[in-house]
This record gives structure tokens, C-alpha cells and sequence, in this order.
């Protein structure tokens, strides 16, 4: 305990006013009385975005393109939810190429995305390195690999999306445009590269040194029973929850807190919850292909994994899916007869839910009978981790309080880091105040 | 292989953002032969291009953000000097062209020449405008480029 010289305790204020290497503007606050945490804030202080506002009377088609601005980590994730629900809304069946397309389009943002992290965000943290370019000093092969990785997913969005960033190729229905078999060919020699740099990569993500801290969390996400989650499926989870998308809003719920522009979501009756890639890794294991789950062990991983810092392997574990899969969907693809099914605007309501790579993103449309945009409403996977961010602050801050103020700091960045949070989407960063009284 | 290669970078649909791009066409319309690219400002896809080209000289295109006024043109010649990482880096995750120059150097896969030209946008608005100011920024950083003794 920290004890001031007249034997009243000490307080201890952390604060990090801007947290680095996240998306988005937030701040952390932890407030210490003695041994005792009297206050941990996750604050989210970026602006509300405002996007299911002025998505109310926007034709139905225009979704996918409006949403996709969220983020532009993972536009294509927003796309794909809004294209699903419109679809589900509207009743349009798409041709197997389609949906072979969009999982493919979706392992170029896991690829990208995944190892943006593990590489220039995340593997700092373990090693001690304040940033990436430190690292780089040190390890510079290890970065040479993750940025010919990173690109080789940009090439896959730019290929199928039109660009890397904000895609313009996607439509409900399907595409706009889709790739002959001989458009994607280049694709393949570069993607077999890829497997083997991201198996290498789960392998030297199991290296690092990763701090013990295990619990038993509440995880959800998509299952399907014959492929691991990207795009459709149940919402599922290890405690019970076993629904048809549709029945999101029954089970779960939003709510303001005062410190956040992001809404906190809860499981009505339970609490806090986990979303992301520990939680479809336990929730989808057996869904891997043999060489990702062969990562998953050579990266140190077992069936089960609990510990937040070893997201950093399982984000490696499903790069190595991705990079699997899309090279199984290229070497079966057959262009389809259309590039997109024809739509027909009319009244509904549609769901959608598909894995971004930091959790699952809930996309909700009710349309009238032209197909406009009645009201609209959409849970990104950040603003459903805030709470178990929050959780897991006060667990570690509690394990942890003979730190300096300074390593305390650094450290409850990592753990915050663990989710790779795109305050962006959520809407929105980290300032880090510690207060002990 | 061009001996010099020339990227535009920014997003088009973000005001000011999209002048290194803007820049880029003047430079297409002005230097027909020469190898000139348009990049979101991906510090892998940066790098990516400047090593698979292999061109002797790159000049990068870029907004910046730094206080003065807008349209602005500071020069860099990252191997004099270390790029200040604080003014670009409106991409996203932070990791832009000060990022890739930076990154690059550390890994020892920077040309052999780096020239990275900075305009100060003033405003970075979902439109797909330069402002005026800005645009005459592009036309200077144009003009600068194409008449550089190469």
C-alpha cells in the first residue's frame, strides 16, 4: 500500500491523455486510494458520429458506401453487415461466386488489419519497444515480413474492392464488377508467400514474452457449422447464447454512461461480454483449417485460450486462416453469371452480422415500401469490448500496484492494446490519468 | 525502370487531404513520361513502391499539418534530415508517409534520393475539393517537380 508519511493512504492519479497506437481519440483514467481502485474510466471522448441519424432516409443501396466511411481499418466489415441485412431485408438470394467473393474481399481486411496490429501496434508492448520503428532496429526481418504481409492484403481489397481503402465495389446484391479467374491468379503465388509468412508469424508471436492473466470470460461471436465465422451464421457463446441474428436486440442491450460517446453493451440478465478473435478462436476452433490450427499450437495456443495477451498469436492463428481460405476460394473460383443479384427495393426489416477483426458488427435496417431507410442501428465491436476493457484495467491495476506510476501507465495501455480498439468505429481513444489518493 | 518516380498520395473525398493527388495529375499532364502514382498513404504500399520500382528518385506528394497557412509548400530531403512524423499522419492508425520514410530508413530500403513535398491543407471536409489556396499549393509542388534538374 502506498502510505503517506502521516499514515493516511496515498492517492494515485494515472492518466494518459492520448493513447498510442489505437484508432480513434480516448483517454484512460484509473484513480488509486492505497491499495484500493476508487475509479477506472475507458473514456471515449471522440465525437459522436451520428451515422444511424443520416442514414434515415437514404435508399437502401447507398449503405454499404455510407457505412464503409466508419472506419478505415475495416470498411470492408461494414459493407459486408449492411449488405447482409439489406439482403435479408429485401429477401435476395446471391449466386455461391458472390459469397465466395465477399469471404475472400473479407480475408484482405483480416490480413490487413490483423497484422497491422501484431506487427506496428501490438508486438511493441512485449518487447518493451515504445513504437514500431524501434522495433524495426531490432527486428528488422520480423517487420520486413508483416509490411510485404500487410500488402499482399491490400492487394486482395484493391483487387475485389477497387481500392485498399474505402472499397467502391461492393453493392447489395453482390459487385459491381467481379474478377476473371485470370485477375485473381496473381493473387495466388502471392498468397501462398503470405501462409507461410503469417504460420511464421504465429510462431513468433508465441515467442514473446506474455504476462498471466487468465479469466473466464463471457465470449461471442458468430458460429457456423461448416466454416470459421466471417459473414454469416448463429450468435453464439461459452455461457448460453445460441440465436439467430435477428434476435440481437432481445438479448442484448446499449447504454449511455457518462464518460463515453460509445454506448456500452451489456447481455440483459449478465453483464459484460467479449467480442473478437479470442472469442471466435474458442467459440470456432474446429472450424480453422488443419494448417491454422497447427499454427495455433506452434504459437503456444491450446483448444482454449483465456488470456488476452495471447491475442496477439490468435490474431497471427486467423491471418493464417485467412491466408488458407482465400487461396481455397481462388483455386475453386468460377466467375459468376452476374455480378450481382437483381434487387428489388421494397418495405422490410433486415439484419446483418459479420466478423470485423476486432469482434462482430451488428448492422439493423427497417425500410419502407421504395426501399428508403426508415431508422437504422449499428453496435461495432469496440463499443461492446468497453466493458470487459474496463474490466480487465481494474483486475490488472489490482494484481499490479507495486508498479511505478510510469510502468502502471505503460501497462494498462498494453492491456487496453489487447483489443486493438478502434475507438474510430465505436466512436471513439485514450487519454490514461492515473489518481492515487 | 524511370529514374524518378513520382506518388501522390491522400484520400480524394477529404478536402485538402486528396492534394498529393491532385498534384499527381498536374504532374501526369506536364510529364507524360513519367511514372507517376496515386497511393492512400499506406506506409506498406508506400514502401512497397518505391522497392519494386526501384527508382533512383521518389518524390512523395502529401498534405501536412503544421500551423501555417494553407497551400503552403515545405520541402523534405529525408536523407538530410529525419521526417517530422508530427505533421503528416491524418491516415489511419497514424502510419503515413513519415511513418514509411521512417520505417524504411530503419530497414535500409530507402531510394537513393527522397524528396517528400508537405502542403498545408487547411480543411479536411467529406468533399471532394481542394480549397483554392491548396490548389495552387499542388500547382506550385507541380511546377517545382517538373522543372527539378533530374
Amino acid at each position: 500500500m502506498f502510505m503517506k508519511a502521516n499514515g493516511t493512504p496515498t492517492t494515485r492519479t494515472l492518466k494518459v491523455d492520448i493513447l498510442a497506437r489505437v484508432e480513434g481519440e480516448g483517454s484512460l483514467y484509473v484513480k488509486l486510494k492505497g491499495d484500493a481502485i476508487t475509479d477506472i474510466k475507458f473514456k471515449i471522448f471522440e465525437p459522436p458520429r451520428l451515422f444511424e441519424g443520416f442514414l434515415r432516409g437514404r435508399a437502401y443501396s447507398e449503405a454499404p458506401d455510407i457505412t464503409a466511411r466508419i472506419c478505415g481499418i475495416c470498411p470492408v466489415a461494414y459493407q459486408m453487415s449492411a449488405v447482409y441485412a439489406m439482403e435479408r431485408a429485401l429477401n435476395v438470394k446471391v449466386d455461391p461466386a458472390i459469397r465466395a467473393l465477399r469471404r475472400l474481399l473479407y480475408c484482405g481486411e483480416w490480413i490487413e488489419s490483423h497484422v497491422l496490429h501484431i506487427y506496428m501496434l501490438h508486438a511493441p508492448d512485449f518487447l518493451g519497444y515504445p513504437d514500431a520503428l524501434t522495433l524495426a532496429k531490432d527486428y528488422p526481418d520480423a517487420v520486413k515480413r508483416g509490411l510485404t504481409l500487410k500488402k499482399i492484403g491490400n492487394e486482395i481489397v484493391r483487387v475485389l474492392g477497387g481500392r485498399e481503402i474505402h472499397p467502391i465495389n461492393v453493392r447489395v446484391g453482390g459487385f459491381y464488377h467481379v474478377p476473371t479467374k485470370r485477375e485473381l491468379q496473381p493473387l495466388l503465388e502471392q498468397l501462398k508467400w503470405a501462409r507461410d509468412a503469417a504460420f511464421a508469424t504465429a510462431e513468433w508471436a508465441g515467442t514473446l514474452p506474455i504476462p498471466a492473466f487468465e479469466y473466464d470470460y463471457e465470449f461471442v461471436a458468430l458460429h457456423h457449422p461448416d466454416e470459421y465465422p466471417l459473414c454469416e451464421g448463429r450468435l453464439v457463446s461459452n455461457k448460453g447464447v445460441n440465436i439467430d441474428i435477428e434476435d440481437f436486440e432481445q438479448h442484448f442491450i446499449e447504454e449511455h454512461v457518462a464518460h463515453s460517446n460509445a454506448l456500452h453493451s451489456v447481455i440483459k440478465g449478465r453483464g459484460m461480454y467479449h467480442v473478437g478473435p479470442l472469442a471466435r478462436y474458442n467459440l470456432n476452433y474446429d472450424q480453422l483449417t488443419p494448417l491454422a490450427q497447427e499454427a495455433a499450437a506452434a504459437g503456444g495456443l491450446k483448444r482454449i485460450c483465456t488470456n488476452p495477451f495471447q491475442t496477439i498469436v490468435v490474431r497471427a492463428v486467423e491471418t493464417v486462416y485467412a491466408c488458407d481460405h482465400a487461396i481455397d476460394i481462388i483455386e475453386q473460383y468460377e466467375p459468376p453469371p452476374s455480378p450481382a443479384a437483381i434487387v428489388t427495393p421494397g418495405a422490410g426489416t433486415g439484419w446483418g452480422v459479420t466478423e470485423a477483426p476486432r469482434g462482430f458488427l451488428y448492422h439493423r435496417y427497417r425500410l419502407d415500401y421504395t426501399g428508403a431507410i426508415l431508422d437504422a442501428r449499428i453496435v461495432p465491436p469496440t463499443a461492446q469490448n468497453q466493458k470487459i476493457i474496463e474490466d480487465d484495467l481494474r483486475r490488472y491495476v489490482a494484481g499490479h500496484l507495486q508498479l511505478s506510476d510510469e510502468d502502471l501507465t505503460l501497462q494498462c495501455e498494453q492491456v487496453i492494446r489487447n483489443y486493438d480498439p478502434c475507438i474510430s468505429c465505436a466512436t471513439h481513444f485514450l487519454k490514461l490519468v492515473v489518481d492515487r489518493t | 525502370m524511370n529514374e524518378s518516380l513520382i506518388i501522390g498520395v491522400g484520400n480524394p473525398q477529404r478536402g485538402d487531404d486528396g492534394v498529393g493527388l491532385v498534384a499527381a495529375r498536374f504532374l501526369r499532364a506536364a510529364l507524360p513520361a513519367a511514372d507517376v502514382r496515386e497511393c492512400s498513404g499506406d506506409a506498406a504500399d508506400l514502401i512497397d513502391l518505391w522497392t519494386t520500382t526501384n527508382a533512383r528518385r521518389v518524390y512523395v506528394i502529401d498534405a501536412m499539418v503544421s500551423g501555417a497557412a494553407p497551400g503552403t509548400v515545405t520541402r523534405f530531403d529525408a536523407h538530410r534530415h529525419p521526417m517530422p512524423v508530427e505533421l503528416t499522419g491524418t491516415s489511419t492508425h497514424k502510419f503515413g508517409v513519415a511513418q514509411a520514410v521512417e520505417l524504411a530508413r530503419v530497414l535500409d530500403c530507402l531510394p537513393t534520393e527522397i524528396i517528400v513535398y508537405g502542403v498545408e491543407g487547411g480543411r479536411f471536409d467529406y468533399e471532394d475539393k481542394l480549397s483554392p489556396e491548396v490548389e495552387a499549393g499542388a500547382r506550385e509542388v507541380a511546377r517545382l517537380i517538373s522543372t527539378d534538374p533530374r
